[in-house]
């Protein structure tokens, strides 16, 4: 295997080796300290343009299962078509893996998508830099090609627009009920929920101005990058809110932000973000709380939302925003990641409280 | 928000550590009264087990050494007036009582109110009925077995529940008549041989080859749940988990699965309507996603401890402020102290739990794993590679082994059937057919462990094997070191796999390639345990030692203010939790004198590996190297090894070798006391006594040994060699038979023979010295005679009939001795007297198993005494002494023959018991009722089988034999006992062995139509021809559930103990009353 270099801006090297596609790489650095779901995440849209540190340091061991195609369209497994995040990086790649539904290894797959893959990585210590400076910009350097050096830029980049879908798509047509889905950069599994509850879900581009389709109900996806860069769609959004004939709206994560946004919320970066499986979260005003899937780097600031509307959910950990609603509209969101895929599968109830109000 | 009215609750315990209920529950004890306290909750705990961490000074208010059984417990009640009742930190024992408690309706009268999980849902989850029924309302599968009366019915069982399926015959003990069938024809054959044994046949889906889960699940009365941990065991279904070696996280499952079973465990715990923590079970389809849940278990477990120490959720501490009316919301991460509490720990690094078992302790014993557990204690370690782990845990387990690799060769003849049908050794099975080119595929369909596993086993060994190739640790390149220390490879293995070790001293050779190693900069680090996988800073002091990573995740002070505390290892045979209670009060006084305690030991089942308990805890091997490493880095004032037990007794000389300043006695001391020779040498130029001893090379020489002192003998193998378990020999043909057996005699390997003196009393002494003065001792009394091992002898503290001047001379010989060797520290010594003859069997330089039995019935912490020594603290002799007590405390044995199937239950000079109590009492027989009460026994109603031994054991039962008539018993006995009682005017009835085949009536027939209340058994001696005619009836009386006694004078001791005492007369009285 060859031997790599992490580089990061604040100039710490981590050595390892190759084990996905071998070119050079570079990216925003970010942790995810979930224990399994690799194949997830590494489609998730939302780690466009990032290299993504496991903390959990047994990786591979399960391989990749096929990349099939369900008649609908969408994969069986995968949460989008392709693998989007720029490079994963490891503490100890399982060059063997075991399990009945696996068609391959996650080298092979990494190789076959052109993505790196590095290994033997103190991915704890990675994060606790991360953690400490927050996160950074970096990139993996060949040993023996130390001068050919990727570049990147993340912060201010649109990555909504390189992810979205280019034009409309629907799924499930001929159903009664009708939900506009803004593709900031869907999950899969996204669409996978509301089709399970028989919707048609039109499925437009970010920046697409669905006012003018005839619909029931609006679903704002999940998204990387810099919510600041997708104003298009925040106008579009706000078009709906001041619409007279009020519809219910959903927002997930990207939607969670843009939906703030709309309403006259601030935005702010987060330190390190939150990108994991384990994260406490408790509907405001009351006793329940739920474990949920986040992957996030920027939050809403509570403090700059309009007096109409109201944080729905507040992490447990650190305070910050995990959601709002309207105080009278059927307008709500929700930071984390209620599809789950990967992560747990507790607050899926917001797609059944969202589909009963159309 | 918290029940306001709740001001006294009341904790059960689990009482003796037994198999399948240990350590684990003075964990989750005493994190549950930790957890009341911090309420200002008074706490009341009934533990018999005077041995634990929870049963000291200062964790609960009150403290009742009394058996955990509904009888003693409605009279605490009665006395104590709780509030409320803890059921769920006192394993299966206190579950139990609890369900007993509610259903006599005991509870209600009094008033108590159950905090945590109703009594209604542990009924729903122990009744199998009700639990398969339970989970059915919510379409939960469980494993069903159809009752089919015709083969036809069978058949068409067997065709709905889908191929393959097993067979059992209903009522059939055994497993008569069972087996697995994978299609109809089998079923056929199958199913005629079952119907032949019974009316019944159960029709049942094998899940044989199924992975098999487990999920740690926390509910608050909220409705709010959280999984804590999951766990994948190493071995499929169809071995009992405590047996199995455990994963955690899973290591085989994709994130669907997970969160398949992840949403199941919470689904049912909210449908049980659990409130605190439990445990679910899962077997998992390794083709597909089917599951079945398998058991739920409604309180902390096994398990759960398991899981608090691999994630460092404290899962008994908070499921006890759940119990009292908190949410999850309300608490905080006890590891970073801001974050929420209901959260679920996400894990950096892998951990491994590996049974461990001492099967070679008893006869006749079944070693093949199955359905139920054996294993007397286990280990958990933790790596940031699989192998890391499992090589650490194979070390751990205190078996010799020196990991996966690079271990004495196994000899095994038939590989694909061991590989089948695994025993204890089954991971070396492995490793050896890994050996000798078995494919991984080929293993995995003999043993269906999953090819990941195997596959990471495999590259251990190829590491080796690359190793081997180089032949020189010269050739050794530092890419390979740091691939093999990564893959958690001693120095020694190293030092082996490249020859270094055949060419010199094995120590020289470790050493060496530790040099080597450093020189190339391939040094361990240290890591956090931190719940968050370094997502939020921790202040964490959980650490472990890994390879795989660059960077520590602590500062080391230097300041010469740290002490270090060598744990006691893995729970075994003869060291279990009493040493865990040694670290943990030398730790508190290291604590309270100003230093910081640090702890090295990796049993997840203790107290001592509580992160709380002290002020850096490492999670880590007790290996020489891994000690170093530790003590390299900590650069301590000083290391405490003398309250571990025998594992850090036995680094004393190495570490001292390396300049490690040891606290108290001096390792040379230590030596002196443990080699046989110096020792010997040492009372002989003293002028005290001990049994004629040798250690001989050849047959000629014991023989000659033999005709000076006579027989019996007491003979010890060489342990390297044999493993075997030493032995009493009466004759010669024994002698020869045992030799053969057991030992190779050989220049290499002697064997050591000692004179073994009958009818001897056996004497314990417990004491602190300082700079070879005597500070504190308790002299303690067995009732058995000496040939009973000390640590399955009942003991009598203080002794209630020794001879004055016995005592006398035997607190001068311990003056002598501790002078002779300087001792600063605990010491025990044990002496044989007979009249006034006093001999010494042996001293040790450490604390021993009966310091917290003693410490706590004298109330004086020999322990503290001993630590303050160490740490050149002045300390003043106490003001009381044994002579003062006006109570007395016995400690009885648990022996855990019921989990071990087939051996022989009867008590030698080796050990065999898995637990001990001790009680108080204002008389010996008060005393005597609440052990032995406490470890199993029953106060019989009516009848009584005896068979009391040879001549002199019989004359020893007559009187105890005549007081059980007068108390109204019938008296059953076999032919020379009937014989002796009747020609002694005793009137009973002749019951004849299962030899004497055609005779009525039979002791076997009673026994199994219990009629029998009590078997009293004696073996005229340890020879195999009087063990086999009495093994039948001992088995029997085991499987049966009906108290056995094999001791002469135990028997005795308890018969005039309830004869003449009523349970009603036992003053109920909390430790601080006595």
């Amino acid at each position: 295997m060859r031997k790599v270099t992490l580089v990061l801006d604040d100039g710490t090297k981590f050595h390892g080796e190759s084990f996905g596609y071998e070119k050079p790489v570079a990216g925003e650095v970010v942790f995810n300290t979930a224990m399994m779901g690799y194949p997830e995440s590494l489609t998730d849209p939302s780690y466009a343009g990032q290299l993504m540190v496991l903390t959990y340091p047994l990786v591979g061991n399960y391989g990749v299962p096929a990349f099939s195609i369900e008649p609908n369209g969408i994969a069986t497994y995968m949460e989008s078509d392709k693998i989007h995040a720029e490079a994963i990086i490891v503490s100890d790649y399982s060059t063997e893996y075991s399990h009945w539904n696996a068609k391959e290894s996650l080298a092979e797959w990494l190789k076959r998508e052109l993505v790196p893959g590095i290994t033997g990585i103190d991915t704890r210590e990675l994060t606790k830099v991360l953690r400490e400076h927050g996160v950074m910009m970096g990139k993996i350097i060949f040993d023996d090609e130390p001068d050919n050096v990727a570049t990147a830029q993340y912060e201010g980049v649109n990555y909504i627009a390189k992810v979205s879908c280019k034009e409309i798509i629907r799924y499930n047509e001929g159903a009664e009920k009708k939900v506009v889905l803004v593709d900031c950069g869907v999950k899969n599994n996204i669409i996978r929920c509301l089709i399970k509850r028989n919707v048609e879900v039109i499925r437009v581009p970010w920046n697409y101005d669905f006012n003018e389709l005839e619909f029931d109900g609006l679903f704002l996806a999940n998204g990387p990058g810099d919510p600041d860069t997708a104003a298009e769609a925040v106008e579009n959004i706000k078009k709906f809110l001041n619409n007279p004939v009020v519809r219910p709206c959903m927002g997930i994560c990207m939607g969670n932000q843009l939906l703030s946004k709309a309403a006259g919320a601030k935005i702010y970066k987060l330190k390190y973000g939150h990108r994991s499986h384990n994260q406490p979260v408790r509907q405001v005003g009351t006793n329940k709380c739920f474990i949920t899937s986040q992957n996030h780097g920027y939050a809403v600031d509570n403090n700059t939302l309009p007096a109409d509307w109201e944080p729905l959910f507040i992490n447990m950990n650190d305070g910050s925003n995990e959601g709002i609603r309207h105080k009278k509209n059927p307008w709500f969101s929700a930071q984390f990641h209620p599809e789950a895929a990967s992560g747990p599968v507790d607050t899926e109830f917001m797609f059944d409280d969202f589909v009963n109000l159309l | 928000m918290t029940d306001s009215n709740i001001k006294k609750v009341l904790i059960l315990g689990s009482g003796a550590l037994k198999i399948g209920e240990a350590g684990e529950f003075d964990y989750s004890g005493s994190q549950a009264l930790k957890a009341l306290k911090e309420e200002g909750i008074e706490t009341v705990l009934i533990n018999p087990n005077i041995a634990t961490v929870q049963t000291s000074e200062g964790v609960a208010d009150k403290i009742y050494f009394l058996p955990v059984t509904p009888f003693f417990v409605e009279k605490v009640i009665q006395k104590e007036k709780p509030q409320g009742i803890l059921l769920a930190f006192g394993g299966q024992t206190a579950l139990n009582c609890g369900v007993a408690l509610y259903e006599q309706k005991i509870l209600e009268k009094y008033n108590v109110q159950v905090l945590g999980t109703p009594v209604q849902a542990i009924i729903d989850t122990e009744d199998r009925e009700l639990f398969v029924k339970k989970l059915d309302e919510i379409d939960v599968k469980t494993i069903k077995s159809q009752a089919c009366e015709t083969i036809e019915a069978a058949r068409q069982a067997a065709r709905d529940l889908g191929y393959p399926v097993i067979i059992r015959a209903a009522y059939a003990l055994g497993g008569l008549g069972s087996g697995f069938c994978d299609n109809e024809e089998e079923l056929n054959k199958l199913a005629e041989k079952a119907f032949s044994f019974s009316p019944q046949v159960l029709v049942e889906k094998s899940l044989k080859g199924w992975k098999e889960i487990e999920y740690e699940v926390v509910r608050d009365r909220y409705d709010n749940c959280i999984t804590v941990c999951n766990m994948e065991n190493f071995d499929p279904l169809g071995i009992h988990t405590g047996e199995s070696i455990v994963i955690a996280p899973s290591q085989t499952l994709t994130n669907s699965e997970y969160h398949k079973l992840r949403a199941l465990a919470i689904k049912i715990i909210r449908h049980i309507g659990i409130v605190g923590e439990c445990n679910v079970q899962y077997a998992f389809d390794p083709e597909s996603e089917d599951y079945r849940v398998i058991e739920v278990n409604a309180r902390l477990s096994r398990s759960s401890a398991l899981a608090s120490k691999a994630t460092g959720y404290p899962l008994a501490f908070v499921a006890a402020k759940l119990g009292l009316g908190y949410g999850l919301f309300d608490l905080k991460n006890s590891v970073t102290k801001t974050t929420s509490a209901f959260f679920e720990p996400a894990l950096d690094y892998v951990v491994c739990k590996i049974p461990r078992w001492d099967l070679g302790k008893f006869r006749g014993v079944d070693r093949e794993l199955g359905s139920s557990m054996k294993s007397v204690g286990e280990v958990m370690a933790i790596g940031r590679t699989f192998e890391e782990a499992i090589q650490k845990g194979l070390r751990m387990i205190g078996q010799g082994l020196h990991g996966f690799v690079g271990n004495k060769e196994l000899q095994i003849g038939d590989i694909d059937g061991a590989l089948k049908a695994p025993t204890d050794k089954r991971i070396l099975v492995v490793e050896k057919a890994l050996h000798l080119g078995y494919a991984i595929d080929q293993i995995h369909d003999l043993t269906k462990i999953d090819k990941w596993f195997l596959q990471k086993l495999q590259n251990i060994r190829n590491t080796y094997i690359d190793l081997q190739k180089k032949g020189s640790l010269d050739n050794v390149d530092a890419e390979l070191m740091r691939r093999a220390k990564i893959q958690g490879y001693t120095d020694f293995q190293i030092a082996r796999a490249v020859g270094l070790e055949s060419q010199i001293d094995a120590e020289e050779a470790l050493m060496k390639v530790r040099k080597a190693r450093k020189q190339m900069g391939i040094v361990p680090v240290v890591k956090q345990i931190d719940t968050l996988a370094a997502e939020y800073p921790a202040q964490t002091n959980y650490l472990y030692v890994t390879y795989s990573g660059v960077a520590s995740d602590v500062k080391f002070e230097n300041d010469d203010k740290s002490i270090i505390v060598l744990g006691s290892g893995a729970y075994r045979i003869g060291s279990s939790v009493e040493f865990d209670w040694c670290g943990v009060q030398a730790l508190n006084t290291i604590r309270k004198e100003g230093y910081r305690s640090i702890m090295i030991n990796y049993n997840p089942e203790t107290v001592s590996t509580d992160y709380d308990m002290c002020d850096r805890l490492y999670f880590d091997e007790l290996t020489f190297e891994r000690v170093m490493d530790i003590i390299e880095m900590e650069n301590p004032h000083g290391v405490i090894v003398s309250t571990g037990g025998q594992i850090p007794n036995n680094l004393a000389m190495r570490l001292d070798a390396e300049n490690v300043p040891i606290l108290g006695t001096t390792a040379k001391s230590i030596d002196n006391a443990e080699d046989r020779d110096k020792f010997s040498a040492m009372l002989d130029r003293i002028g005290v006594d001990q049994p004629a001893w040798a250690a001989l090379t050849s047959m000629e020489d014991i023989n000659s040994f033999i005709e000076k002192v006579g027989f019996p003998v007491l003979v010890r193998p060489s342990y390297v060699l044999s493993g075997a378990a030493m032995n009493v020999c009466s004759n010669q043909e024994e002698l020869e038979r045992f030799l053969k057996l057991a030992a190779n005699v050989s220049k290499k390997h002697p064997v050591v023979v000692s004179s073994f003196i009958e009818h001897a009393k056996e004497v314990e002494m417990d004491a602190v010295a300082k700079d070879g003065e005597i500070i504190a001792y308790a002299i303690s009394e067995h009732i058995e005679f000496a040939g009973v091992h000390s640590g399955d002898a009942t003991i009598q503290f203080p002794p209630q009939k020794l001879y004055v001047e016995t005592m006398r001379r035997i607190k001068k010989i311990s003056r002598q001795i501790a002078k002779e060797l300087n001792i600063s520290g605990p010491f025990n010594i044990q002496y044989l007297a007979r009249e006034n003859d006093i001999k010494v069997i042996e001293c040790n330089l450490r604390a021993s198993r009966s310091f917290p039995f003693v410490s706590k019935v004298l109330k004086i912490n020999l322990i503290e005494i001993a630590t303050k020594i160490m740490l050149g603290i002045p300390v003043e002799k106490p003001h009381k002494n044994l002579f003062d007590l006006e109570y007395v405390g016995i400690k009885a044995s648990q022996f855990s023959f019921n989990r071990l199937q087939k051996a022989d239950p009867v008590l030698g000079v080796d050990m065999a018991s898995t637990g001990e109590v001790g009680c108080l009492g204002d008389d010996t027989a008060s005393a005597l009722l609440c052990s032995m009460l406490s470890v199993g026994h029953r106060i019989p109603q009516k009848n009584i089988l005896l068979s009391t031994g040879t001549g002199k054991q019989k004359a020893e039962m007559l009187d105890a034999a005549k007081t059980l008539r007068e108390h109204g018993y019938n008296l059953y006995a076999t032919g020379g006992t009937s014989k002796y009682l009747t020609e002694n005017g005793i009137e009973n009835t002749l019951v004849y062995w299962p030899s004497e085949k055609d005779m009525q009536p039979q002791a076997l027939d009673m026994l199994h139509k219990k009629q029998i209340d009590m078997v009293v058994n004696v073996p005229k001696d340890l020879t195999a021809g009087e063990l086999s005619n009495g093994y039948k009836i001992r088995r029997a009386a085991i499987d049966l559930n009906i108290p056995l006694i094999t001791n002469p004078r135990l028997a005795s001791a308890f018969i005039n103990a309830f004869c003449n005492k009523s349970l009603d007369d036992i003053e109920i009285k909390a430790w601080g009353e006595f």
